[in-house]
């Protein structure tokens, strides 16, 4: 066995965060790592990447017992870890970054730039990206970056790779590269420890699979002899058809509606849809394809060259965010870890933050007040949080989000567009998100939901605008989408033929 | 009831309080000479202008910039000031037109800060260089001299001017504190020193929070200025010499974060209190007074070690 963790403990601060975990990866393996967030996953894989030293247990590398004191310790014994956010510099190359990465470079020798970005073009080329090595890293896409890490962890030889949310950022393309990628390194021998809350991806690239709940060991098992069901219910023992609640269709007048809009600088073309009141439109495509782009048009994040979006039919003009907001558009954005909520600020600043004026009594903000209206957040959402005075920061990701949301819905929009709204955050506050989505939809709110995974946009949705390469590519209603015709709209191929049609 | 981090905020509050306490009772128990009333009075007046210039500089940082043109805004709006009044204008427009001047010069650098994007220590590193050899051009060193009677201390006697020196600078205090707390432009501020991104996508205007801000800095930098010049009998056009070290370092020691998004005026208060009694307490124990200046360095280093050691713990 190329690593054996045993009886793992760890506490921060008196909270137990892994309580005796046993954890074994061979060579050749990839074991992927299931949980609801806050159940020890990422503390486990700090621990095998020597970013937190555990507090009991033993871990033993080739059988053999290893400390591992700090990443630098880990790194030397060939333990990568790619996490969800890309950690490279920003202002430095490619090549750079992965020179960097791979240790290259004492301080008085001189650096061979032919060679390292030779070396740096075939790494990229076995993490089958197509990026120039002597590009800027802060002009590339979140995936991209994370190619780069793959490829800087390939470099380095790693025996041990952690890949924690690598698909959390891709499209199906991308994804299925990273998979071909996976495949050959272990076929090469490294042993993989995969972290996803895209279950349904797992089947195709795990051998076995370990839950965690609590902090403590679910279950170890073989990938085939569990089922998608399985693994929810071993993560949260919930059942599946908690995970996307269905929702009566209610259709009302058109609130939202969107014309042409166009703007060349990011790729984005005579976009049109509509979205009618107590509507879930769901907005589908690979990354790349202009979701985002689109939603920031909508809120005035960017200037669009031409097109028109009406709200209750009359056109409106978005210059800024601030008119978004005061003409009742709401936007809760992708990263939320980075601008969906100020995380020094506590759950009741954020929560009031878009709406100051809102609880001004006489021109100054009332305290009381801005926490009773926090609270009724907390409270509606099941917010997890000791008290409104909380930094929004110290909260898991779930949590967050829904701050993210109590402080939009404190703005009583009319129209709610959500970026990836439960990207990276587990399956229970995923469900709870949803049921929220369907019971604000119920109460007359337009919502725009972009979605990168399929089940989702099909569960949560009753109309499915898919974009393409800048462009609508289709407009679905829910009850004649699958995730091939969406996936085919979505790579740019005509419709499909329905199902037992074609040649 | 108050989160972790705010609970670090206090801390820091509360572990300068403690080390100015215990200066004070070192001086109480070597030097009760210190509390003399006059004493003392005369060195809360001679500290009112740098409490006001540091708690705008307050602002300033929390809101994630910097502005290091304050003390030649000072030299320059002290001289304004002391010029309307040779011309022959009303103490009130005086005033007025002092704040104003000032004001104008916040709103200068806060156009090119906000309007251009560009990066506050050099836009204001600009402006101080501008505004200094500006004002050595125009006035040669020269002191403003033949001020009228009514100039000094508003045409108050000694003591009822120190007083208004005194209480103009608790109520700016007390307004400070209490705006950055309790209105949505302070929050304004917080949110933006912390994660522009996110303020805008909340709906707020960074760029116009950072512009008022800068403009907030100069028309309290004017009045700053104006509450030291009518201290004197004539305008010393160096005033502001080395001020905007002098505020930083107050706001530093206090808990403000360079990062931004943290600081309140109680910690600058205490900030300035502090730095503002290490010479005097140095005179007043007979130790050498030349290294004031040093100590209060040791200061600064000692305020940001702790802070990060209290991050680092968490």
């Amino acid at each position: 066995m190329l690593l054996r963790m045993r009886g793992i403990v760890k506490s921060y601060d008196g909270v137990r965060a892994l309580r005796g975990v046993s954890f074994d990866l061979a060579a050749g393996e990839v074991h992927a790592l299931v949980g609801e967030n806050g159940a020890g996953k990422s503390t486990l894989v700090k621990a095998i990447t020597g970013a937190v030293v555990p507090d009991a247990g033993e871990i033993l590398l080739d059988g053999r017992p290893v400390a591992l004191p700090d990443p630098t310790t880990a790194r030397s014994l060939g333990i990568r870890a790619v996490y969800q956010q890309p950690a490279l510099f920003p202002d430095l190359s490619v090549a750079e970054n992965i020179a960097l990465g791979l240790g290259a470079g004492r301080a008085f020798r001189r650096v061979r730039w032919r060679a390292l970005r030779e070396r740096a073009r075939a790494l990229l080329a076995r993490a089958g990206a197509d990026i120039d090595p002597e590009a800027e890293v802060r002009r590339l896409s979140m995936p991209e970056q994370q190619l780069v890490e793959i490829a800087r962890a390939i470099g380095a030889g790693a025996r041990i790779l952690v890949l924690d949310e690598p698909t959390a950022s891709l499209g199906g393309r991308e994804v299925e590269r990273l998979f071909g990628v996976i495949r050959e390194l272990r076929a090469g021998g490294t042993g993989i420890v995969y972290i996803s809350h895209r279950l349904e991806e797992l089947p195709e690239v795990a051998d076995r699979v370990t839950a965690l709940r609590d902090g403590e060991l679910v279950a170890t098992h073989p990938m085939q002899a569990v089922s998608r069901a399985d693994l929810i219910r071993m993560m949260v023992g919930r059942d599946v058809s908690a995970v996307f609640p269905k929702r009566p269709m209610e259709p009302g007048p058109t609130r939202l509606a969107v014309r042409g809009l166009t703007r060349e600088a990011d790729g984005i073309r005579d976009v049109s849809f509509d979205v009618r009141r107590g509507e879930i439109l769901g907005l589908a495509g690979l990354v790349g394809a202009g979701r985002t782009e689109t939603a920031r048009l909508i809120f005035g994040l960017a200037p669009c060259d031409r097109g028109v979006i009406e709200l209750d039919g009359r056109p409106i003009t978005i210059r800024s965010p601030a008119d978004a907001v005061a003409a009742g558009i709401a936007y809760v954005p992708e990263d939320r870890r980075r601008h969906g909520v100020i995380p020094e600020m506590s759950v009741a600043d954020n929560t009031t933050l878009a709406v100051l004026r809102r609880v001004a009594a006489h021109g100054w903000l009332d305290r009381r007040r801005e926490d009773a209206l926090a609270e009724a957040y907390v409270e509606r959402l099941g917010v997890k949080t000791p008290s409104v005075a909380a930094p929004v920061g110290s909260l898991s990701g779930g949590n967050q989000q829904k701050v993210a949301l109590a402080r939009w819905l404190a703005t009583d929009p009319k129209v709610l567009v959500l970026d990836e709204p439960t990207q990276g955050i587990d399956v229970g506050a995923k469900a709870e998100i949803h049921r929220l989505m369907g019971d604000l939809a119920a109460r007359g709110l337009a919502i725009v939901m972009i979605s990168s995974e399929l089940p989702e946009i099909l569960g949560m949705s009753d109309r499915i605008a898919v974009m393409h390469a800048g462009r609508v590519a289709a407009v679905v209603d829910r009850a004649g989408a699958t995730q091939e015709s969406l996936l085919a709209l979505a790579l740019g191929e005509a419709a499909p033929a329905p199902t037992g049609g074609g040649p | 009831m108050i989160g972790r981090l705010a609970g670090i905020r206090h801390l820091r509050e509360w572990s300068v309080a403690l080390v100015l306490a215990a200066l004070l009772a070192a001086l109480a128990f070597l030097a009760p000479a210190f509390f003399r009333a006059d004493y003392l009075r005369g060195l809360l007046v001679a500290k009112a202008s740098v409490l006001i210039v540091a708690l705008g500089m307050t602002l300033v940082i929390v809101a994630r910039q910097i502005d290091i043109s304050v003390g030649s805004q000072f030299s320059v709006c002290g001289v304004i000031a002391g010029l309307l009044s040779t011309a022959g204008l009303p103490m009130g427009l005086v005033a007025l037109g002092t704040v104003a001047a000032g004001a104008a010069m916040g709103a200068t650098n806060g156009l090119l800060v906000a309007g251009l994007g560009l990066p506050s220590i050099v836009v204001t590193l600009a402006t101080m260089t501008i505004l200094r050899e500006a004002l050595r051009w125009l006035r040669e060193g020269q002191f403003v001299l033949g001020l009228p009677d009514d100039f000094q201390w508003f045409g108050l006697g000694q003591l009822a001017g120190q007083w208004t020196v005194i209480l103009a600078a608790a109520a700016f205090f007390l307004a400070a504190a209490w705006g950055l707390r309790h209105l949505g432009a302070g929050r304004a501020v917080y949110a933006v020193g912390s994660d522009a991104e996110a303020a805008r996508l909340a709906g707020l205007r960074p760029r116009f929070v950072v512009f008022l801000v800068f403009l907030a800095m100069g028309a309290v930098t004017g009045l700053a200025s104006l509450l030291s010049a009518i201290q004197f009998g004539v305008v010393d056009p160096n005033s502001g010499a080395g001020l905007e070290l002098q505020v930083i370092a107050a706001a530093v020691v206090g808990g403000t974060a360079i990062s931004g998004g943290r600081g309140t005026p109680m910690g600058t208060l205490l900030g300035v209190a502090l730095l503002g009694t290490i010479g005097p307490a140095l005179v007043f124990l007979d130790a050498a007074p030349e290294w004031e200046k040093a100590i209060q360095g040791l200061f600064i280093l000692a305020a940001v070690a702790v802070d990060a050691l209290a991050w680092r713990k968490r």
